[in-house]
């Protein structure tokens, strides 16, 4: 039995008809339509899927849509300001933070939160805050790099 | 899953309960749970995360009243937490990743009952009681006492657990959460140990030690905490301790560690959990979470 409901994603409502199990990630994903958030190990464990619930970072394979009904859901494509990528996203590029780019909407959703929360982290900060994400290719070295230009040039 | 439903009062989600829904909160163990096959998500949810007077943290001298929706985020970041109730502090702050900790609940990881989880030690030695509600009434039970076996506890099928009380623990005492761990997030304890020590003119008035995934729940050691107490928290009484919580395991083989490897660490973890619980007691500051520093 499919329930109605509203979910705000990036500031705009997108009314749905969603199973109850269905996942935060595949309802935005398949449903919303925005395949930015990746689908990694659908168990909690990968960090590929990560949003922002009311500013707050959530692992959006495990948390239920019809859960998020109320409140502000954002993914990596509500960070850029239309066609302008926000700070982290730039540094990303410039310094070799990303490779295939799997990981990366989780990852910049997992950095956007440390600096919110410590605005100027130390390397072994941004290690472990960024531990819940797991990234294959860039040796994680240039991810932590942008992070920290960032979080010195603010 | 063919029903749910959002409670915003208590008493909605009793009466889901009552029909014989199941709660949940952050979904960071039940939909976890559901993708890792362990178990699929049950027919009827109500969903509890917006029913507000179950957000509070509540601290007076008596102690503290955790609602059952306050997040590991809010214990690790709340100043009386960290400053009175440590170890509780400790095991917060490991809880899975960030992501987890902004949704997970202390309510949904008790009512877990994981013999690995993080808060339970701690809240057994701070001797905690969960307070449960049904539509028949409420009823409180010792935390120690609602864990029956892995992944089980006392609670019937209709009841809410809706609050953690902590007493206050007496003046100079120091607690310390410390587990072995492969990863910094999105890990949990593969051995664990709790001390809460109570120091009194420098000599222990009061000692209680737990282990973690070393039993099929989570348990106090009395030999440990004998060990301790009316001595001065010296290297030998410390010694001593720790073998009596490794002599106390009864741990398994799984994918994390082999039995023999978790009874070796049991007394090297259980050290460093009385080091720190008496540092603290000590007026020695030693970092929040107690993983991975070293007093």
């Amino acid at each position: 039995m499919k329930v109605e409901a509203t979910l705000s994603v990036n500031g705009v409502p997108y009314p749905v008809e969603l199973e109850p199990g269905t996942s935060l990630l595949a309802a935005v994903r398949d449903v919303v339509g925005l395949t930015g958030a990746k689908e990694g190990c659908d168990d909690s464990e990968c960090g590929a899927c990560m949003m922002l619930l009311d500013g707050k970072p959530v692992n959006s394979c495990s948390y239920l849509a019809l859960q998020a009904e109320g409140s502000d859901v954002t993914t990596v494509e509500g960070l850029a300001r239309g066609d302008e990528l926000s700070p982290l996203q730039t540094a990303f590029l410039e310094h070799g933070g990303v490779q295939c780019g799997f990981c990366t909407p989780g990852m910049l959703i997992s950095a956007t939160v440390l600096l919110e929360e410590t605005p100027e982290p130390t390397a072994d900060e941004v290690r472990i805050a960024l531990s819940g994400n797991l990234c294959r290719c860039t040796g994680y070295d240039g991810i932590v790099k942008a992070v920290l230009a960032v979080a010195d040039a603010s | 899953m063919t029903s749910f439903a959002t409670a915003t009062t208590v008493e909605e989600a009793l009466a889901a309960l009552a029909r014989g829904a199941k709660a949940v909160a952050g979904g960071t163990d039940l939909v976890v749970g559901a993708r890792q096959g362990k178990a699929s998500l049950p027919d009827a949810l109500v969903a509890i995360h917006r029913v507000s007077e179950l957000h509070a943290i509540d601290e007076t001298a008596d102690g503290l009243r955790l609602g059952a929706l306050v997040t590991h985020a809010e214990i690790a970041a709340h100043p009386a937490i960290r400053e009175r109730f440590t170890a509780l502090a400790d095991a917060s702050a490991i809880v899975g990743s960030h992501a987890t900790r902004a949704q997970g609940t202390i309510g949904g990881n008790v009512m877990n009952a994981s013999p690995a989880m993080e808060t339970g030690g701690p809240l057994i030695c701070l001797e905690a009681s969960a307070t449960l509600r049904s539509v028949e009434g409420t009823r409180t039970v010792s935390v120690e006492g609602l864990f029956t076996g892995p992944g089980t506890t006392a609670a019937n099928a209709d009841e809410l657990l809706v609050s953690v009380d902590v007493p206050a623990p007496a003046p100079g005492t120091g607690s310390a959460y410390v587990r072995l761990e492969y990863r910094r997030q999105m890990e949990i304890a593969v051995v664990g140990a709790t001390a809460v020590v109570h120091l009194e003119d420098g000599r222990v008035q009061d000692a209680r030690v737990a282990i973690t995934a070393l039993a099929p729940t989570i348990r106090r050691v009395p030999d440990a905490e004998a060990a301790l107490a009316g001595g001065e928290a010296d290297d030998e009484s410390l010694a001593a301790a720790a073998r009596a919580a490794a002599a106390a395991s009864s741990p398994i083989s799984d994918v994390r560690a082999s039995e023999r490897y978790r009874r070796a660490m049991a007394e090297v973890i259980a050290r460093r959990a009385v080091e720190s619980a008496v540092a603290r007691a000590r007026g020695t500051a030693v970092p929040i979470p107690a993983s991975g520093a070293r007093p």
